[in-house]
């Protein structure tokens, strides 16, 4: 298996079906690297809940918004910055979605999942541009 | 009764009263996948009556949670039915997001199939 550094820059467009075609790629540069699958499948969740957060409620699935994606993985550690057109948001507003009053709610789960599963979570400027790393073989939980 | 006019996202066997339910997609995401997948289980609450439900996912080894919002509707669903909804088979990986989100203390979750039919 070889290993090797990874780096790519994407703008796709506010598509979900785009999202596939990026795990798909995060999958296959983190399995070339020997990564375990506990770590794909964290990486995966973050990645999915991330996108759909920026196309869905940062860009509104407006078609004529993109979202950009610069991801990097290394034999140590992965790392994503995801950026959307959004308004954006701020992060300590979302409600717990384990607090007793919301574990029934439907929806509100992502923002929370993203932050367990990684290593680190950063929102940065108005929200709009989402940081994330996941060190190689850490546990997050 | 509405027909369907597409591919079923999920297979039902009938185990007595009780409807199992396995999945054909292997990776339960995306909207629209989502969304089909709801609509199928809906329709076996609300327009075939089934009151026992029980959904294997151990064809599954990825879900969302837009798909974990779904299954709670259904959970609520069932409860203002009278009925009962049960899942099996879920990996560890998944089953850490149901715990990590405590929907595991929400929903009824079992290790496999045979524990979830003895469970109705």
């Amino acid at each position: 298996m070889s290993e090797r550094h990874i780096s790519v820059n994407i703008t796709i467009q506010s598509e979900l079906a785009e999202t596939h075609r990026v795990q798909t790629d995060i999958e296959n540069a983190l399995q070339s690297n020997g990564y375990d699958e506990a770590d794909v499948f964290a990486i995966r969740l973050a990645v999915e809940e991330a996108l759909v957060n920026a196309m869905k409620h940062g860009n509104q699935l407006d078609p004529d918004k993109q979202v950009q994606v610069s991801y990097s993985v290394t034999e140590d550690r992965f790392d994503i910055r995801i950026v959307d057109e959004g308004i954006g948001f701020d992060p300590n507003e979302v409600p717990d979605p384990t607090e007793e009053m919301n574990v029934e709610r439907p929806c509100g789960r992502g923002v929370f999942i993203i932050k367990n599963v990684m290593t680190s979570v950063n929102y940065l400027e108005r929200g709009n541009i989402v940081v994330m790393s996941k060190l190689r073989g850490v546990e997050t939980e | 009764m509405t027909t369907p006019t597409r591919r079923q996202r999920i297979t039902v066997e009938d185990i007595g009263d009780i409807a199992v339910v396995q999945f054909v997609d292997k990776k339960i995401l995306d909207e629209q996948n989502i969304q089909m997948i709801g609509d199928d289980l809906f329709r076996l609450v609300d327009e075939l009556g089934r009151r026992k439900v029980l959904l294997n996912f151990s064809n599954v080894d990825f879900m969302s949670s837009a798909a974990l919002g779904k299954l709670i509707r259904l959970h609520q669903r069932m409860t203002q039915v009278g009925g009962k909804l049960v899942l099996c088979g879920i990996i560890d990986s998944i089953l850490t997001v149901f715990k990590l989100t405590k929907l595991d203390k929400m929903l009824k979750i079992v290790k496999d199939e045979q524990t979830g039919l003895n469970s109705f």
